[in-house]
């Protein structure tokens, strides 16, 4: 997904989007009317909005917590944990004996709530700072510029393994050191939008009027760029979701009892072994289809919003 | 005999929009030596006749007709006999010096290879051909050029080289496919001179394509004009010039910039080029043509002694 | 060429400041230590064990003997948690493992990435460019610690093929799994970008020059096309090269290999300030010569920049 990342943020790209000023309501409606042109992406739309119900309401659907033991098949998990109807474990049962089903919701719960909350926090931290940057340029251009060609160069993993292990493993913990860690995402390609931007006359018509300039960041150039920033948030919430997975796997993510899929799939693969293959399948399914439907959703919208790759 | 002789050469591509007739009917021939001008407006199919003898039409072409060269049928070579033609005895200038030399490579090696390639030269013996040519298209400092990237040539200077990797094997036919369109007037005006004086020396023939009048006029033996893929009018450069017997080369003079009083009046001719979806039935310049009368609008006119055009020349404005 | 180097050489001592201030101070602002436990020690000992690690000091004179220690004795200190091992140690012991199947991923990722996609652009339209395209969107999606149960499941559990983890001095058989589970889908993701850049150079009117040349196919493509073609999956290296890093971590827990990813999570695990902060600047100078190597290789191809530089 870093190719389209790259693309976004090459100086021909943000040329020819300038080019076209897209406050227009049209530009909105011809993007929606584009994106609903993009079928797998609308279905996509679908099966995420499936996977957001399911760890809404799919607790009314278990018969066991997420955290309960059932005490009547620990010890014979491989024979009788195993996904059945008869015994309410619609999922079978974790190592634990725990209801897999109910910890599936619950890390769905978990992951969405991650990808959704720090994904789009964290490219408006960027965003934001990216406007600055490019609107104000100077001194403060070249810091956060700066600041950012370090950042981008340390691998993100210290971040999270070392934030997670100090201040703990809340969902909260993971959400803010998530978006410390993504908070270059989107940064240049606004602030290249904004330098563009800033030299329009409808910008200056605003400065005769005697608006600040704060007024004028949120009241006339954030409109200009939000596509951008919904691009970006397309391509950052599967990489957040991704991230958290992979730092749950690794066992300092967020704590037990409470789950994500990267929790679940570690879970999976560890027991693997002792042939309880449903450990991993469910959890790892639901990644899958939680990525592939990101991914084209994400698709659809660049074809949508992108101008260049417009007919 | 002809050293290239075009016959009823038709070009087609399959598009999404359905068959693009962009050469319909096109016949001409050029003896050694000869230098004919190929004129027509933006799309009227100059390129892709070039590419067509070439063998390097894309992948959606359908090419029917014949092109003979030296008697063989060039559209029904194989490949690697057409590659070898390809240089040493037919070359190709293009329109764009900028983007038709490699960014990537020396232009030793660019010029070298050619030499390596069809006449097995060393690499010394490449480096040393590549030099002459350097010197005879004029590059200042042409030796230790040698070594250069083509983005450290200026566009006049990057045409020489794409013209220079044209002569390095002395081919008997250049077709050079608008050398100067890209190039500054006075830029122009050097690339022509450099191409006439190498065609004398060389004995060369020259196929020029062009959509600029003025180019011709000093260069070319013979002109054709050609209009939707079509030719109009074809006939010796000074009789085009003198006695234009075709509407729409009548329009295409008045359409080269004049100097007067210091002015320059330019006169497009009114309206756009036909589309080409169609096989046309009628005059494909009629909907354009001042001289139109209502039967140029049901036939096709046949070409006929120089020109395709249904009405005698005596009754053109 | 030889100053560009030397200035971003220069510029990877602010890179690495700005990351042990910061860790630094982070680790040591966060709540608890490498000496708290269960059962508190008693305030003697504890003062003894601090003293040991000089870490009854002030922050900034702990930083900067830190700091000066690394650069006079390229010294990363004790391990807090690892009793009688430094921090280099652990380094020289795991590093050379990570690297090891690090690199033959990194083979792996270019070695078919690139020939797959040059082939699906070669066949471009053809079912082979379709299969190939497929697949490699569907293995972008599948991330490595997906990948790896599923390789362990298949080729360890079900073929008995490969050992499911451990490293036994490097053998082979031990590197194969570690390197593919990193490298899939990054290699697809080479494959994607290398097809859509071999398309697009093949319409380039260059090509078209080539082939006026006469020309084989073949001399077109390795002599004419193939550098262009390769240079936006240079740039895609860069990213993709930290995102392995940071993979490999994963890996190194997974699979076992001994790699210094396992002493990572095992420092943030038992808050061992010194292992984790000598690694995560190992990770980030490895980040660093990568993309050093990688803009240099860049400019070696590609004349222009070569030139401004
Ligand atoms: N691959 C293709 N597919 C479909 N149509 C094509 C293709 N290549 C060329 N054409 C069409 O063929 C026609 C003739 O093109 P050609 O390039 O020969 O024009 P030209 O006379 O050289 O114009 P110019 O002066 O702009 O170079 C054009 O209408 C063009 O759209
Ligand atoms: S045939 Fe008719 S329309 Fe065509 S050029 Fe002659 S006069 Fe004009
Ligand atoms: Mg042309």
């Amino acid at each position: 997904m870093t190719d389209a990342r790259k693309r976004l943020n090459s100086r021909d790209f943000a040329d020819t989007v300038a080019e076209e000023m897209i406050v227009s309501r049209s530009f909105w409606a011809d993007a929606r009317r584009r994106f609903l042109g993009h079928r797998l992406a609308v279905f996509s739309v679908f099966m995420l909005l499936a996977l957001v119900l399911f760890a809404l309401f799919g607790h009314a659907f278990a018969r066991w917590s997420f955290e309960e033991i059932d005490w009547n098949v620990l010890g014979r998990i491989k024979t009788e944990g195993a996904p059945s109807l008869d015994n309410g474990h619609w999922f079978g049962v974790d190592e634990l004996g725990r209801d897999l089903y109910a910890r599936v919701v619950q890390g769905t719960r978990t992951s969405l709530m991650v990808g959704f909350v720090a994904g789009p926090l964290a490219v408006l931290l960027g965003a934001t700072l990216g406007a600055l940057a490019g609107y104000f340029g100077g001194r403060l251009d070249q810091i956060i510029t700066g600041f950012y060609t370090i950042w981008i160069s340390i691998p993100y993993i210290i971040f999270f393994v070392v934030w997670q292990a100090f201040f703990g493993r809340s969902l909260t913990q993971m959400i803010i050191v998530i978006i410390i860690v993504n908070w270059t995402a989107g940064l240049l390609i606004v602030r290249g939008q904004v330098m563009m931007l800033k030299h329009r006359e409808f910008v200056d018509a605003a400065r005769m009027l005697g608006m600040s300039d704060l007024a004028i960041i949120f009241k006339h150039l954030a409109p200009n760029i939000l596509w951008v920033i919904v691009i970006y948030t397309s391509i950052v919430i599967p990489e957040v979701i991704m991230a958290e997975s992979l730092v749950s796997f690794l066992g300092v993510g967020i704590q037990e009892p409470n789950t994500s899929w990267g929790a679940l799939i570690s879970e999976g693969a560890r027991t693997m072994t002792f042939g309880t293959l449903w450990q991993l399948a469910f959890p790892a399914a639901f990644f899958v289809i939680a990525q592939v439907s990101l991914y084209y959703i994400g698709d659809g919208l660049r074809d949508a919003l992108d101008p260049k790759d417009r007919r | 005999m002809s050293l290239l002789s075009v016959e009823n050469l038709q070009i087609r591509f399959r598009t999404g929009d359905g068959l693009v007739h962009a050469v319909n009917d096109v016949s001409f021939d050029i003896a050694e030596g000869q230098k004919l001008a190929l004129v027509g407006e933006s799309g009227s199919g100059k390129s892709q006749i070039a590419l067509a003898i070439m063998g390097l039409l894309a992948k959606n072409a359908e090419v029917a007709g014949k092109v003979r060269f030296d008697g063989r049928d060039l559209l029904s070579l194989p490949a690697s006999q057409l590659n070898a033609l390809r240089a040493a005895q037919i070359a190709l200038i293009f329109q764009d010096p900028m983007s038709s030399l490699n960014p990537y490579m020396t232009i030793e090696r660019q010029l070298g290879e050619v030499v390596e390639l069809h006449e097995g030269a060393s690499r010394a013996e490449a480096r040393k051909r590549a030099l002459e040519v350097m010197e005879a298209v004029r590059i200042p400092d042409a030796r230790n050029r040698l070594r250069a990237y083509p983005h450290e040539f200026s566009g006049g200077m990057r045409q020489r080289i794409v013209i220079a990797m044209a002569l390095i094997c002395r081919p008997r036919l250049i077709l050079a496919d608008e050398p100067t369109t890209a190039l500054d007037v006075t830029v122009q005006a050097q690339i022509m001179a450099l191409l006439d004086e190498i065609q004398r020396d060389l004995g060369t023939a020259v196929l020029l394509i062009t959509h600029d009048l003025g180019v011709v006029a000093g260069f070319c033996d013979d002109t054709m004009v050609l209009y939707g893929g079509r030719v109009m009018e074809a006939a010796p450069t000074p009789a085009i010039f003198d006695a234009p017997g075709h509407p729409y080369t009548r329009g295409l003079l008045r359409a080269v910039p004049r100097i007067t009083d210091g002015d320059v009046t330019l006169s497009a001719i009114p309206g756009s080029p036909p589309n080409q979806t169609a096989a046309p039935r009628a005059c494909p310049f009629a909907p354009r043509c001042v001289d139109a009368i209502p039967a140029c609008h049901e036939m096709l006119p046949d070409f006929r002694e120089g020109r395709a055009c249904i009405r005698p020349v005596e009754e053109l404005t | 060429m030889f100053n560009y180097t030397l200035r971003r050489l220069l510029t990877v001592i602010p890179t690495l400041l700005v990351l042990i201030v910061f860790s630094f101070y982070l680790m040591r602002l966060a709540p608890g230590g490498p000496f708290t436990s269960e059962k508190p020690l008693p305030p003697a000992v504890m003062q003894n064990v601090l003293e040991r690690y000089g870490m009854d000091q002030p922050l900034y004179v702990q930083l900067w003997t830190y700091i000066k220690n690394i650069v006079f004795h390229f010294d990363f200190g004790p391990s807090f948690a690892q009793k009688d091992r430094t921090v280099n140690d652990v380094i020289a012991q795991g590093f050379p493992v990570t690297l090891t199947y690090g690199f033959w991923s990194a083979v792996f990722v270019l070695v078919l990435g690139i020939p797959l996609g040059i082939v699906a652009a070669l066949r471009h339209n053809s079912i082979w460019d379709y299969t190939m395209t497929g697949l490699a969107i569907f293995s972008q999606i599948f991330p490595n610690f997906v990948l790896a149960p599923i390789l362990v499941l298949l080729f360890t559990l079900s073929w008995g093929l490969l050992p499911g983890g451990g490293w036994n001095g490097g053998q082979w058989e031990y590197i194969v799994m570690p390197a593919i589970a990193l490298g899939t889908s990054y290699m697809a993701g080479v494959a994607r970008l290398t097809r859509g850049s071999m398309l697009e150079v093949l319409n380039a009117p260059f090509i078209l020059t080539a082939r006026a040349k006469g020309l084989p196919e073949r001399v077109i493509i390795w002599r004419h096309a193939l550098k262009p073609a390769l240079l936006p999956t240079l740039t895609y290296m860069g990213p993709v090269f930290v995102y392995m890093i940071t993979g490999s971590v994963f890996i190194d827990v997974f699979f076992s290999t001994g790699g210094i990813g396992q002493d990572f999570i095992d420092g943030a695990y038992s808050r061992d300030y010194s292992m984790l902060l000598g690694l995560a600047i190992l990770y980030s100078l490895l980040t660093f010569a990568l993309n050093l190597m990688l803009d240099l290789l860049y400019a070696w191809i590609d004349p222009k920049v070569r030139s401004s530089l």
